[in-house]
């Protein structure tokens, strides 16, 4: 293993905050440990797509894992596909779409790798009825940095496939999974979408979605009349057997860093107005590509260039049903007092299937995600805030979106974190982990 | 073999390579078959399952050193024996070499010389004569665009794959007539473990990018292709440089 001579920046698809590392880019998965492991701390990185500090690590050694990006067997009886770490979700959809498989849980862009799939043990618009991507890992393989390599599922070494499971990356490396895939006969989702103005209606269409797919599009900036308005969207695979082909790739690539004037109130407002109109009637009904319905962001290549050089902050939380009504009124007028205005905003019910995972985030309740862009004066504080709210009705926060949050706040919504403790790799370590155990300052 | 047509027969020497690697994901899409060839057997298991599950029709496998010239021609007899006829031949190892090294002692430059050029000459010269008196086939080679003007950073290599591409001239010479593709390949720079240690910039492309740079100049029986495409330009200008600047470039 080769190392960079100079320590360039890295930084997530946050793109804050970026913080430099070496970087040695892992090809088999025999290459770790090396035979003399850097004196610096490790951490594996995938494809950098969570969102704040969890795939960083200051002058830290981060391990590129998608060169490990083979697949290894598949038997499509059982729909089991046997993978590299380093595999993304559009691989998988390439290989498995034409065969009639889909992902069996999927979050809203596909770039993102197999092994930080299972270390952020991410969730989808399915989340009500398939629980979280673990749910379908029937085992893997975790590599630690003394060479011991554990075969972990829930009949095997149970303890370190919950830790690991959630773990950020702090277990050790995950080198391969085993994933089962879901049949489909179609790309196409049958999809329908229902508009609805304040809060209440969207409870009220959430507690009677019966969809397998099912989130929401939420407007964060209108206030008075059309405070909480969007568009409830659910979907199916369809059943009609249709042409079952590779996607195309993206050709739109977001080509500059937009200045930061340019995302504003006032371009935010027109935006979410036009978001809001875009569907004429009050319940639309379409057959639609299973590209725009998962993946609406993924068609223009680095979007987050959007933000501009500052970045982006995310918020995501879930806040349990009793008092989640109250909780999330709250949260959603404090972001829209703040002006701070955000593109995309959705919300959704999380289900009642228990994750696997010890640091997992997905919790029954009410879930919301948005993200801002970075202007330190007002959008840290707004962060602050929401996190308090989020305490308050017991709800907690996502480790993958978050950049903020303090370690009083992280240890209060994850008060198990000392037991994880106990399985990180004594030569990991992620500027994450620094910072919500109190090692890292936040910046002011 | 008509014009565009896709081999289906295999052979990969190298094939642990990130390039080939990446290449041969493409035809195991297509469900070819394949001979593979490389020295690490836990490497080459690995590449040899990823392309059965891809959808190879079958996948044999056989480690070797290919540094060892002696062992080529039962080798290559077991290829053409495994998979009935060698529609593509992928040569695809090498190594970049210590420059520094190499000039400060002949048995590095030997080293790099044996790997990178003399035992590509051993296997195309059995290969050609098989390709020959089959009257069909394809030859596709790595070299690198680095054969393209000797510079003070890696002239070793450079000259390696600088005499590559001359017997590759020669051989094409010899068996186009015998209805026998032979395609010179000149990636620029590749994002693989070989440049691994080197800091990456936007020169640098993905080996999938690559990958499909050659399959395509497979299917269209292209002479020489530089992947990607763009290199073919910076390397005309490399070479249009007069000598007397050249000489002064830090290159």
């Amino acid at each position: 293993m080769a190392r960079s001579s100079a320590r360039p920046r890295f930084e997530s698809w946050g793109r804050y905050p970026t913080l430099q590392a070496d970087v040695v880019p892992l090809s088999w998965t025999s290459d770790f440990p090396p035979p003399k492991l850097p004196a610096t701390r490790l951490l594996p990185v995938g494809a950098g797509r969570s969102y704040g500090d969890v795939c960083l690590l200051e002058n830290g050694t981060l391990l590129h894992t998608r060169g490990i990006d083979r697949l290894l067997a598949f038997d499509p009886e059982t729909g089991v596909l046997r993978c590299e770490a380093g595999v993304t979700l559009a691989e998988i959809l390439d290989f498995a779409v034409p065969r009639g498989f889909f992902l069996p849980v999927t979050p809203g862009t596909k770039y993102v790798t197999v092994g930080g799939a299972i270390a952020n043990d991410i969730h989808g618009k399915n989340h009500h009825l398939a629980g979280t991507f673990a749910h379908h890992v029937q085992r893997f393989e975790l590599v630690r940095s003394d060479g011991t390599r554990l075969l972990c599922s829930p009949a095997e070494n149970q303890e370190w496939f919950a830790a690991t499971i959630g773990g950020m990356g702090l277990t050790g490396l995950i080198t391969w999974a085993d994933v089962r895939l879901r049949p489909i006969v179609s790309r196409s989702i049958d999809y329908v979408g229902e508009k609805f103005v304040g809060i209440d209606e969207f409870l009220d269409l959430a507690r009677k979605a019966t969809a397998e797919y099912t989130v929401a599009w939420i407007d964060c900036v209108s206030t008075g009349k059309n405070f909480a308005r969007g568009i409830f969207m659910q979907g199916e695979h369809s059943r009609e057997p249709d042409k079952l082909g590779k996607s195309k790739e993206p050709w739109l690539t977001f080509p500059i860093d937009l200045p930061a004037f340019a995302l504003n109130h006032f371009s935010m407002s027109a935006f979410n107005t036009a978001y809001y109109h875009k569907q004429l009637p009050k319940v639309k009904r379409a057959k639609v590509d299973y590209e725009p319905f998962f993946y609406p962001l993924d068609s223009v290549l680095h979007w987050n260039r959007m933000y501009g050089k500052k970045g982006l902050l995310q918020f995501q939380n879930v806040i349990p049903h009793e008092g989640g009504r109250e909780g999330m009124v709250e949260i959603l007028k404090a972001i829209t007092r703040s002006g701070l205005a955000s593109f995309l905003a959705v919300i959704k019910f999380f289900g009642d299937v228990p994750s696997l995972g010890m640091m997992s985030f997905p919790q029954p309740g009410i879930m919301l995600a948005l993200d801002f862009p970075i202007r330190p004066e007002v959008s840290f504080d707004l962060l602050d805030r929401l996190a308090r709210i989020t305490l308050e009705y017991g709800g907690r926060m996502y480790s993958a979106k978050d950049a903020r949050m303090t370690a009083e706040q992280y240890q209060s919504f994850y008060p198990q974190w000392r037991e994880f403790e106990r399985f990180i790799d004594p030569s990991f370590d992620s500027a994450f982990w620094q910072r919500v155990t109190g090692r890292r300052p936040l910046d002011e | 073999m008509s014009k565009e047509a896709i081999p289906s027969r295999v052979l990969a020497l190298g094939a642990t390579s990130a390039i080939a690697e990446a290449t041969l994901r493409l035809f195991a899409e297509r469900g070819a078959s394949f001979f593979l060839v490389a020295r690490n057997a836990d490497k080459l298991n690995a590449v040899a399952a990823d392309l059965r599950t891809r959808g190879a029709s079958s996948v044999a496998t056989h480690v070797m050193d290919l540094d060892d010239t002696s062992a080529h021609p039962a080798m290559l007899a077991a290829a053409a024996e495994n998979l009935g006829t060698i529609e593509l031949a992928l040569l695809a190892h090498g190594v970049l070499g210590d420059q520094q090294q190499a000039e400060a002692g002949y048995p590095v430059a030997e080293a790099i010389l044996g790997t990178n050029f003399m035992a590509p000459v051993s296997l195309i010269t059995w290969l050609a004569n098989y390709f020959e008196a089959s009257h069909q086939g394809t030859l596709a080679v790595i070299s690198s665009v680095a054969g393209d003007r000797g510079r003070k950073s890696n002239y070793v290599y450079g000259a390696s794959k600088g005499a590559l591409n001359i017997f590759l001239d020669g051989v094409r010479n010899r068996i186009d007539r015998a209805g026998v593709h032979v395609l010179t390949i000149k990636p620029g720079f590749v994002a693989t473990p070989m440049t691994a240690h080197l800091p990456q910039n936007a020169l640098f492309a993905q080996p999938a990018k690559v990958a499909l740079g050659i399959f395509n100049a497979i299917r269209k029986r292209k002479d020489v292709v530089y992947v990607p495409a763009f290199w073919a330009l910076i390397m005309l200008m490399i070479r249009l440089v007069p000598r007397r600047i050249f000489k002064k470039l830090n290159l």
